[in-house]
């Protein structure tokens, strides 16, 4: 019974990303010819098709389904740790650490590289995890296992500290730099290039090796911690690695392609209306539909004016917030 | 006091065992498997059937990333049965009323294991017809199933109704333990509340009743 549902929702999801990821790929401000795409017989310097496909289109549809999996995938675990369906991967101040890291690297010029990843986002990256040590410490400081109540509000406290400390740097930046900070903070998915995915690839394999483990015990774990442990879930170590994982793809998903709002809050509750509660349906489904769903908001974002093109997180915050202002009202019934 | 039974909370002297054998020696997997716990609240953050919540239940019976086949729904459906919450199968948890939450928690614990029950206050936040009706299916359960039942409460009417013996307990030191027509009388219920009550055994009821007359100095 459980295992068909199981199957079902993982096809019918897996699907969904199936299509939006081929669609995306065919369509954009330019039109390709998949003919001329797969022609290996002229070399890619001179087959303006094969260049736009291999080059802009593909890595940018990648960066899409990592980063709206990402944010999704933690938007589900970050509701059921805190036990709070308003939480998203904002709400523990990770995003807001990783645009301190942004902000700092571009002000500073910073130009370094590592493999290939330039400095913005490794230092939005740090950023990030520098957000998650503090939580963490302030969550932990005071007994064993974790607060949720204290993590909640140092999340939010963060966050708005944080928020300051990026308006300062732009205060005292130059104006070409605050320009460049506001394009970060708008978030964007044009990448350019496969490097930057195969460095966030890395949180993000760390971060679904925690998923696996979660399901069930962020099952238990939503009806109360105590309950939860007197049916044998390991608690201390379920929130630990719970946090973590959600921090790290949320940090990952954030240094690839700035802030994107409403993607990690919205895909979660969208995904329940359809498979119900249960967490080992409503997370790799979210992880999923998070994918398709930033995919398509970003063909939408750069067709719907081409050749103008839209900030992603435009198109997501103005399908997200009605959505959720809808679910407010019905369920308020 | 539960927590220390439960086993998520280590004594600082003594030792809690379960059939001769110290809860800290066995995992938490198999003391869930044997000993469940009924909170005097539960809350769902998300849109639960009252199937989901019965079925995790069985979490300590399976393998990390087994999932609940038939014989697990069986035994759900079981649990269900036996606390007449058959007709809310496919109800959302949220919606039911404390009483009827309450029925589902404790189908889930009997899901879970019904050797021994830890209850929490289990009727703190109900009115008194579904007091009753909760204190009449613990009887009922413990008669059927033989399920060991361990009940903290601050009512004494309840503790009455329901227990066979009672360890009265003020700031952490015991006033008095024994089975409960012994225990429950004035001069314990002054020692261990300060209150003045007369307790009669009441014919029609079946058990002895507390009646509380004053704030006694």
């Amino acid at each position: 019974m459980l295992r068909r549902r199981f199957v079902l929702t993982i096809l019918g999801f897996g699907g969904l990303l199936l299509i939006a990821g081929i669609v995306a790929l065919l369509f954009g401000s330019a039109r390709v010819s998949l003919v001329n795409v797969f022609d290996r017989s002229r070399p890619i310097s001179d087959n303006v098709d094969r260049q736009i496909f291999f080059v802009a289109r593909l890595p940018r549809v990648v960066a899409a389904a990592l980063v709206g999996s990402g944010l999704s995938a933690a938007g589900v675990v970050f509701q059921a740790l805190l036990r709070n369906p308003l939480a998203s991967p904002d709400t523990l101040g990770v995003s807001a650490g990783a645009a301190v890291g942004a902000m700092l690297a571009i002000t500073l010029r910073a130009d370094f590289t590592v493999l290939g990843v330039s400095a913005v986002p490794i230092a939005s990256f740090a950023g990030s995890l520098g957000a998650l040590a503090i939580v963490y410490g302030l969550s932990t400081a005071r007994r064993r296992g974790m607060s949720t109540t204290v993590l909640l509000l140092a999340g939010v406290t963060l966050t708005a500290f944080f928020g300051s400390i990026v308006l300062f740097i732009q205060y005292l930046a130059d104006f070409s730099d605050t320009f460049r900070t506001v394009r970060w903070l708008m978030g964007s998915l044009d990448i350019g290039g496969y490097a930057p995915i195969g460095a966030a690839a890395v949180p993000f394999a760390a971060a679904i090796v925690g998923y696996v483990t979660l399901p069930r015990s962020l099952d238990l774990m939503s009806l109360g911690a105590d309950a939860a442990a007197a049916r044998g879930v390991d608690v201390v170590k379920a929130e630990r690695v719970a946090l973590v994982s959600a921090s790290l793809s949320t940090g990952a998903a954030v240094s690839l392609s700035g802030p994107i709002a409403f993607v990690g809050i919205v895909v979660p509750h969208m995904v329940r209306l359809v498979v119900g509660a249960d967490h080992r349906l409503v997370l790799p489904a979210s992880a999923l539909f998070g994918a398709a769903f930033l995919i398509t908001c970003d063909l939408v974002a750069r067709t719907l004016l081409a050749p103008i093109e839209l900030p992603v997180g435009v198109v997501t915050s103005l399908i997200g917030g009605p959505f959720f202002l809808w679910l407010l009202i019905k369920r308020g019934r | 006091m539960l927590r220390l039974l439960g086993g998520t909370l280590r004594a600082m002297t003594g030792r809690v065992t379960l059939d001769g054998r110290d809860v800290w020696s066995l995992s938490r997997r198999e003391l869930a498997r044997r000993m469940a716990v009924v909170p005097q609240e539960t809350h769902s953050t998300f849109d639960f059937t009252v199937m989901d919540i019965v079925l995790m239940g069985r979490y300590p019976h399976l393998s990390a990333f087994e999932l609940e086949g038939p014989a697990d729904l069986a035994i759900a459906r079981d649990a269900l049965a036996a606390t007449a919450t058959t007709a809310l199968e496919e109800r959302l948890f949220a919606t039911l009323s404390g009483g009827e939450k309450q029925r589902v928690v404790i189908a889930a614990a009997l899901a879970q294991a019904s050797d021994v029950l830890l209850l929490d206050e289990p009727t703190a936040s109900l009115d008194m017809g579904r007091r009753l009706e909760i204190a009449s299916l613990l009887i009922r359960l413990n008669h059927e199933r033989g399920t060991t039942m361990v009940v903290s409460t601050h009512d004494l009417e309840l503790a009455a109704q329901l227990c066979q013996a009672l360890v009265l307990i003020r700031n952490g030191r015991v006033v008095a333990t024994g089975p409960t027509e012994a225990v429950l009388t004035s001069s314990h219920i002054r020692a261990l509340y300060d209150v003045d009550a007369e307790v009669a055994f009441h014919p029609r009821a079946g058990h002895l009743t507390v009646i509380p007359i004053a704030r006694a100095n």
